[in-house]
This record gives structure tokens, sequence and C-alpha cells, in this order.
């Protein structure tokens, strides 16, 4: 504050110079001299595009390295369309179910006070730190053939493992914080007065929710989902333990990358890679614009 | 205080919602965890001791913790010197690099996998000027270091950076114009500013790669004892019908990546601690 007053008074020419010494005086102090910044500049630079700039331009450039013909071939092969179908259907499930429990736990969660609450955060949060091998194991020993449930789901003719239910299950467990953990924060600073205000003039909780909160809370829940539905059409690991690999029925894409590469079919394997990779840099620019918009709606609840 | 927990509890569906999170937390969640838990406790202790004391389950944890932790090590220098370029100093380009950095967080794990592997194989772009110099990466342990060194990246940037852009530029300047070199400035202040940020991006990149799988596995060569993961190892003794050995893997990996998760909370609770009250 007191440097806007000092901006806004007219100063003569010999006090705005000897200001500008000051100040750059003052950044000397804050910054490196010119061989170091270029030095750390190159490196970062340098690390970047070794470790992630080139391993995204080679996927394009192996899937299109017998020509674009060749790339939509290899994408038009019943197998492919087979895993995209399960791939999408399979993303579907689980990103709208965790959409739903995203906004019930948000819901709870930011809305009241109680004690816990740390600990139930913590607990959703639970599958970022599993490995998916693990993620995918859990299943198996609830469902598979030795599984606790396994002889039941025999006897009823159920199939969990190696199918759809199964694929959509794993996908549900490791993708469960995503929507959650967008929205509990967004919430918890929103506060609760402006519900509070609907429901004192008898709207419904129901309407109070879908007329006041989702309106306030939508960047936020649209953010949830890319990134829920980004890494759920992604899974490779807790997937590739419950699919069964069966082909043309229980492969999603990742899955049918790995197939296709173990068999040297490196066009196919990097034209289906190539789609994951184009899903992935969408949703990163899709994220970034979602995240100015968070932070437009930010700015005037601080101040 | 209690008038404030009066007026929240105004609002209706907290019961509902309540009982709707718990019962779905543990549904997917809470109850597959416990499953492993009780399956890994009808081993005898000795059955356990055994498994995990075989020679390929050893090596393989020894090589995916050890790896894990050199990787996380990599990423905690070259993610610092990221954050400080990027929040520093101002080169073109710098937004779609600073961008760029959440591209392993993004790009699903069998894309990252292959990727890799097209590129360091000894006839890749970055294989073959290596395989020049002598140096193997794809098919050896290096490899699998390399693809954990990507996956573990953005989590050191993405905790750190935040904490250097609101570090406060007065005590810089503090220290630099009561004569402390620039180097002493950013070793006894600035560092030490950074440090619970620079543990938990450590931790966090750690507790990744340890599990990861997906951009491992078709980088690593997979030979037994040499270059084979624990989650690769716990995949391999499912599909042989081994649960006792695939469980008692994953419980020794789940127990420490919960000491992480502990660990990582108690670096944020004491990092807020330290941020003096304003």
């Amino acid at each position: 504050m007191t440097m806007q007053i000092a901006d806004s008074v007219s100063l003569s020419a010999s006090d705005s110079k000897a200001r500008a010494q000051a100040a750059a005086a003052r950044n000397n102090l804050r910054t490196e001299p010119r061989p170091v910044r270029i030095a750390i500049i190159t490196l970062a630079v340098l690390f970047l595009t070794v470790f992630v700039v080139l391993p995204l331009v080679v996927v394009f450039a192996q899937a299109f390295s017998r020509g674009i013909l060749a790339y939509f071939a290899a994408l038009a092969e019943p197998e492919a369309m087979a895993a995209i179908k399960l791939t999408l259907i399979v993303a579907a499930i689980s990103v709208g179910l965790n959409l739903v429990f995203g906004l019930v736990a948000g819901w709870a969660i930011a809305k009241f006070e109680f004690p816990g609450k740390t600990v139930l955060i913590t607990l959703i949060d639970l599958p970022f730190s599993v490995s998916p091998v693990i993620s995918g194991l859990v299943f198996v020993l609830l469902f598979g053939a030795q599984g606790y449930f396994g002889s039941w789901l025999r006897e009823h003719d159920i199939q969990i493992l190696f199918a759809v239910p199964g694929i959509a299950l794993a996908t549900t467990f490791v993708t469960f914080p995503f929507v959650a953990r967008a929205l509990i924060p967004l919430m918890q600073e929103q506060g609760t007065q402006e519900e509070e205000a609907a429901i004192s003039l008898g709207a419904s909780g129901l309407q109070t929710f879908f007329r006041v909160t989702l309106p306030n809370i939508k960047w936020g829940v649209l953010y949830g989902v890319l990134l829920c539905n980004a890494r759920a059409m992604g899974e490779f690991g807790a997937v590739s333990v419950v699919s069964g690999h069966i082909r043309g029925e229980t492969n999603t894409m990742p899955l049918l990358v790995e197939i296709l590469y173990n068999e040297y079919q490196f066009v196919a394997a990097f034209a289906i890679a190539s789609l994951l990779a184009m899903l992935a840099l969408i949703t990163l620019i899709a994220k970034t614009v979602l995240e100015r918009h968070l932070d437009e709606g930010h700015e005037p609840r601080d101040h | 205080m209690s008038a404030l927990a009066a007026r929240r509890r105004t609002l209706p569906g907290f019961g509902l919602t309540m009982g709707l999170t718990l019962s779905w937390l543990s549904v997917i969640i809470l109850i597959p965890l416990a499953g492993l838990f009780l399956r890994s406790l009808e081993l005898s202790p000795e059955q356990f001791w055994n498994i995990l004391s075989s020679r390929r389950t050893l090596n393989a944890l020894r090589v995916s913790f050890g790896l894990a932790f050199a990787a996380a090590c990599v990423n905690l220098v070259m993610g610092s010197i990221i954050v400080w370029a990027l929040v520093r100093y101002r080169f073109p380009g710098r937004r779609i690099f600073d961008a760029i950095v959440d591209v392993p967080f993004a790009l699903p794990t069998a894309v990252a996998g292959v990727a890799l592997t097209a590129l360091f194989a000894e006839k890749g772009w970055l294989g073959a000027p290596l395989a020049a110099l002598g140096i193997k990466v794809a098919f050896t342990p290096v490899g699998i270091f390399v693809a954990m060194i990507f996956i573990g990246i953005p989590f050191v940037v993405r905790t750190v950076q935040p904490v250097l852009q609101d570090l406060d530029p007065e005590i810089e300047e503090a220290a630099g114009s009561l004569g402390a070199s620039r180097s002493q400035t950013i070793v006894r202040v600035i560092l030490p500013s950074l440090a619970p940020a620079l543990l938990t991006g450590l931790a966090l990149a750690f507790a990744r790669a340890v599990g990861e799988y997906g951009s491992v596995i078709f980088i690593a060569g997979n030979l037994p004892n040499v270059s084979e993961i624990a989650p690769l190892l716990i995949v391999i003794r499912l599909s042989e019908f081994r649960y006792a050995d695939a469980t008692a893997i994953a419980v020794v990996m789940l127990v420490v990546s919960f000491v992480i998760i502990f660990a990582v909370n108690r670096l944020q609770r004491w990092a807020q601690s330290r941020i003096p009250a304003r």
C-alpha cells in the first residue's frame, strides 16, 4: 500500500533515478550472475526436453513411421476399435461413479464440521499411494477363483474378474480421489452462507444443491472429471491384473498397446499410444484453461 | 465456536451424505484393502518370512526401492533446478515448459513405457549415441532408473514451485544487504525455507516410483534378480497362482506406502507450523 502511495506522488527526475538504482541494487540481491542464470535455464530446458518432450515426440514419429495410411489402417482394426470402445465404456462408468461420490463426499466434508475429518480425507486419498498392481490385486483376492467371494460368484454364474465389471471396479478404485479432491477444498472455501440463505428462504436441500452449490463449483467439477477421465482411460497396471487379456473383449487401449508392442507391431502399438498421448495433451490444455477459471473464481472471494 | 458449529448444522443432508460417503469408501477402498491384509494374516510368520527372504523377492524389492530412491534424489536436484528456472527467470518458452512438467502425470504409463523404450533402445534417438559411448540404457536397470526419473519429476516441481513463489523477497534482500554472499543466502536462507517442500516432493516421487509398473516394465528387460521390479513380481506370482507370494510382497509395499503418507502428513504439518501467522 505504501508503495502505491509513493508511486502516485510525482517525483523529481533525480529522485526517480535514485529509486531506479536502489531497485536495481535490490534486484541484484535476489538473483544470480548471468552465466549461472544461463546454466540453470539450459539445464532445466535440456532435462525437460530429454525426459518429457522427446518421449512425446517419439510416440507420434513411430505411429506415422509407415505413413498416414498405415496409421489409420492400424486404428481401424477390429481389435483396436474394440479396445477404444471398452476404454470409453469403462471410463464412463468409473467417472460417473466417482463424480457422484465426489459431490456427495464434498457436501458431507466441506459443508459440515465433524471430528476425524482429516482422517477421512486421508482415506479418500489412499488410492493415490497404492501401487496400480496392488489396486488390481485386491480385487483378484476378493473375486478370483481362490478369492473370498470366488466360489459364491461361480455358483451364481457372475463374472467380475476378466470381464467389464472387474475392469470398471479396478479403474474406479484407482481414480477414486480425483473428483472429491478437486471439490473438497473449493467447497470449503466457499463456505455455507449462500446455502444457508437458500434454506432459510424455503428451498429444499436438493434445490439448494442444484441451484446454489452446483453453479458455484461447476469449474471444479469439470476439473475433477477431466483428471479422473484421463487417468481412467490411461490406467494400465490395475486393469492389466484384472483384465485377463482376452483379445477383442477385455483389452483396453493401454493393454492393447502392450500386446501389439510385444508382438513387434510397432506402428499399430504407437498408433493406439498416439491417441492416448493426444488425450493427455488435450487434458493438459483443458486443465490449464480450467485452472484460470478456478483462479478467477477465487480472487473476489479472497478480498 | 459452538455457535458456529450450531449454525453450520442448519444445512440438511449431513447424515445421508456422510452415510453414503462412508459406505462407498468402504466398498471400493477399505474392504478390498482389508481383504489383502486379512489374506496376509492367513500366512504363518514363517511362511511370510520365507517368501520375503527368497532371493528373487529380495532382489525385486531391492531393485524397486533402491532405484526409486536414486531416481527420487535425481528428481530432487533436477526438480529444484527446474523450479528455480521457472519461478525466478524469464526465458522464451517458459510457460510451455511449465505446462510440460505435468506430462508425466497425464501421459498413460503404458505410453510412457513404450515411448521411453523406443527412445533409449540401441537404435533409438538417444539410445544410439549412448550406445556409441558404451552406455546401455534400455533392458538394463539403468532403463528402470530413467523411467522412474520420468515419472517422478512433476512431484518435486509441483510441491516446491508454490512455496518458492510465495517466499517473501524481503528475507533475501535482508540477508544480501547484511553482507551475505548469494550462495550463503541460498544455502542459509532459501534452502531451509524450502526444506519441508523439498522433502515432501522427494517422498512423493519415491512413493510413486516404488509402485510404478506401466512405464517401467517395457524398458526394464525384466530379468529376474537383475531388472525385475517388485510390482512385476506380484503380477508374475499371480499368473502362477501363487497368491500367498503376491500377497506378502504387496503387504510389504503397502506398509511402506502408508509410512510414507504418514511422513508426508507430518512434513506438511511441520511446514505449516513454520509459516509465521500474518
